[in-house]
């Protein structure tokens, strides 16, 4: 029962991902693109870490699975925040 | 199923680390060769992880990807603009072309044969010598060593001479960053955002230094990955436009900036003078005496990774950049 729940978050995890990959290649701008990106990093990485931390079954390693989930969150939003603040300080010109 | 998958894994691991290899050397914009380089240097972390040297892994991802990315995006930023392509077509160019074509293929030559050399020694080396001697060796003497960690082991104690000239190295190249004057100037102060981040980033980076300083007896950690540690946090610091990055000042940088290698040649020569060999610690001692050259050594290689990204002396620590300023003042007056 927790292998099938665990498989089911890891694959859409992975479709998450592979949303975000393909929206990062396919999309016509870079604020869509970040924004397919962040997709990935965000729930993709989130449903992945759930999946591995069930199939884990051990609170320590949940806990920084959970942690590393939190960090790569916070790193990325503030990345991307960056990326597009530059991107539209060139656009304007300021 | 299980090994299949994994083969295949390994195999889509190979060749993107060749394929990003590949790019990095083939683009000609060097911003986005850099970019390749530091994901080519996550996949080789990786790729240390499925070999299972947990160590290398987090040296390679702490200072291979992470600040050697860092160092080389700030060179980039540095280095004046390209030449315009109309500025190419004369003939002086053309014949530093042809020169370079040439020089290019002795190189490319020169280096297959050294990498057929290096091949043919590595196999050498390992059908004539039974390959569990020098782990069964290390196994053996474990106890002995003062720390559980066989790498640790084998870097603090059995080799620690390699480890120290290691360190008088980094020393070296400190004395040639500082040697190109002062460091360039900071950023402008970071937004709310990247600034909050910076605000509980750094002290769980230096947290985590510690953590990797300990652990590092019984687990995979030591002194370098923490050391790398450390220098990230003074790198996101001087990111966020943030004046004071953590090094200290005037003589105190100095002894930070020796530190990894005086400890180690003052425990090495005490030992001397006590009748034991140089570096041969005692084994009741050796535990302690690792951790405190470990802790230095710490220090000195994340002063030394950040004065690397700083690419100069920091302002306050030359005494030439302090004699200059109050020149500047009195001939303001």
């Amino acid at each position: 029962m927790i292998n099938i729940l665990s498989s089911i978050l890891i694959l859409a995890g992975v479709f998450f991902y592979l949303a975000g990959s393909i929206g990062l290649l396919r999309l016509p701008d870079l604020y869509s693109r970040l924004h397919a990106l962040t997709k990935a990093d965000n729930l993709g990485l989130g449903l992945l870490m759930a999946g591995l931390a069930l199939h884990s079954q051990d609170l320590f390693t949940m806990l920084k699975l959970l942690l590393i989930w939190l960090a790569v969150l916070a790193a990325s939003a503030t990345s991307a925040h960056l990326i597009a603040r530059q991107a539209r300080r060139q656009e304007t010109g300021s | 199923m299980n090994t299949m998958g994994l083969l295949v894994f390994d195999g889509l691991l190979l060749f993107s680390i060749v394929g990003l290899a590949w790019a990095s050397l083939a683009t000609t914009d060097v911003r986005r060769g850099v970019i390749l380089f530091m994901a080519f240097g996550l996949l080789l972390a990786v790729a240390w992880g499925r070999l299972l040297a947990p160590d290398v892994a987090l040296a390679e991802a702490a200072i291979g990807a992470g600040l050697s990315g860092a160092l080389l995006l700030a060179a980039v930023h540095r280095q004046p603009r390209p030449l315009s392509p109309g500025a190419t077509h004369d003939s002086l160019y053309r014949s530093a072309a042809a020169v370079s074509m040439v020089v290019r293929w002795v190189v490319t030559l020169l280096s297959a044969a050294l990498a057929g050399t290096l091949a043919w020694g590595l196999l050498h080396a390992f059908s004539s010598t039974p390959q569990d001697m020098l782990p069964r060796a290390i196994a053996e003497n474990l106890a002995a060593s003062g720390v559980s960690n066989p790498v640790t082991a084998v870097l603090l104690n059995f080799r620690a001479y390699d480890t120290l000239l290691e360190l008088a190295v980094l020393l070296t190249s400190v004395l040639g960053i500082f040697s190109l004057g002062p460091a360039t100037p900071g950023y402008q102060p970071a937004g709310p955002i990247f600034d909050g981040l910076v605000r509980w980033l750094v002290p769980v980076l230096i947290l985590m230094a510690g953590y990797l300083l300990w652990v590092g007896a019984h687990a995979p950690g030591g002194a370098f990955q923490a050391g790398a540690t450390l220098a990230a946090a003074g790198v996101v610091l001087r990111l966020a436009g943030r004046a004071r990055i953590g090094l200290p000042e005037g003589f105190a940088l100095r002894i930070v900036m020796t530190a990894g290698v005086s400890v180690f040649l003052l425990v090495g020569l005490t030992l001397l003078l006590l009748g034991r060999p140089f570096l041969g610690y005692p084994p009741a001692w050796a535990g302690a005496l690792i951790l405190l050259i470990e802790t230095a050594a710490m220090l000195s290689i994340a002063a030394t990774l950040l004065l690397a990204f700083l690419g100069g002396q920091p302002e306050s620590t030359g005494v030439k950049a302090a004699a200059n300023r109050q020149r500047e003042e009195i001939s303001r007056c």
